[in-house]
């Protein structure tokens, strides 16, 4: 299918690249990407794939928008204060794209519903804020073999990977299993610093056009940390993807999906 | 002995082990903390008997549970 003229101008900053051209920018238009959470990360992850023409986006919230999250969560505005996330962000993504369909799930992710809400997607977006989820987004997209970016920020730190299953390493090949309740700080419990989101979220955004576009190098093996205060990004290469994961290994232990006790939602401004 | 930790290259005494290490750097919960040496991950359990040797190349892989 050809681009309409209005196509051809939303989208000429991306077809004059020579990486991206008019072949590239048909396929964003026919993917289709899921954000799991409307918060810190999803926010501007979803309006500069909706920007991108990311052709089908969805997005899972089980919250309303409040007041604590207009800091960072820059897809809502503050007559949104009350209104579920997920329609409050579907109106924005239209409002910058209405060539884009917006599938929205207001749902909490679970053991459950995961498998049928991956389903439809080319790629996932993680941007949840409890450990519990981040292990059953990446256990399920392993099981799936969806590819998926995952990425936690706190304070004036963030930090991202890029998990393509059977060709790098896992959320769980890093971290085992997750940590006790209120082991590790969340950002309710430590605070984050707004933009955090926006550099880390955006970050997964260029992922997930970089994977439907198939430019350049994604983050498959490496661990991307950035340090506000010092302002120094540094990638750190993973292992190499060997049998010992309990997930990801050619000889899985895990093979049922886990709601590890959700530990990290216990005060309003999640 | 020289060691590269984050990518920083330091001037360590001989014999240090992972635990001495995470002391030194003060590194945040160190209990949850994921070890790189050399590339390969290091079993939470040896940390203390893991002696490091002249460059050697160590990362910390934290937890970050924040997202919304």
């Amino acid at each position: 299918m050809a681009f309409t003229n209005e196509e051809l101008e939303r989208y000429s900053r991306h077809i004059i690249l020579k990486e991206i051209g008019v072949k590239g920018q048909k396929k964003p238009l026919n993917g289709k990407v899921l954000i799991i959470g409307a918060g810190g990360l999803g926010a501007p992850a979803a309006m500069y794939l909706a920007a991108a023409g990311v052709g089908t986006i969805g997005i899972a919230d089980a919250d309303v928008v409040d007041l604590s999250n207009l800091q960072r969560q820059v897809i809502h505005t503050t007559n949104d204060i009350g209104k579920l996330k997920v329609e409050s962000a579907a109106e924005t993504m239209r409002a910058i794209n209405p060539g884009i369909q917006v599938n929205t799930y207001h749902t909490f992710v679970s053991s459950e519903n995961i498998m049928d809400l991956i389903a439809d997607y080319d790629f996932i977006l993680d941007g949840t804020d409890n450990f519990p989820a981040k292990f059953l987004i990446n256990d399920a997209c392993v099981m799936a073999k969806k590819p998926l970016s995952h990425a936690g920020i706190i304070r004036f730190k963030g930090q991202l990977t890029t998990i393509i299953p059977g060709e790098g390493p896992c959320y769980r090949c890093i971290f085992k299993n997750p940590p006790p309740k209120d082991a590790v700080p969340t950002c309710r419990q430590a605070g984050v610093i707004g933009a955090m989101g926006g550099v880390i979220g955006s970050l997964q955004a260029m992922e997930a056009v970089k994977y439907l576009t198939g430019t350049g190098d994604l983050l498959v093996g490496y661990l991307l940390t950035y340090d506000a205060l010092t302002m120094e990004f540094h990638k750190i290469k993973l292992p190499s993807r060997k049998g010992g994961c309990a997930v990801c290994s050619d000889t899985p232990t895990i093979t049922t999906l886990i709601d590890y006790e959700q530990i990290a939602c216990d005060l309003k401004d999640r | 002995m020289k060691i590269k930790v984050a990518g920083e290259v330091k001037e360590v005494k001989e014999g240090l082990t992972l635990t001495e290490l995470i002391e030194i750097e003060q590194v945040e919960t160190p209990q949850y903390v994921t070890v790189s040496l050399n590339e390969e991950f290091v079993e939470s359990g040896s940390f203390a008997e893991t002696v490091l040797k002249d460059g050697d190349d160590v990362e910390f892989l934290y937890f970050m549970g924040g997202g919304r």
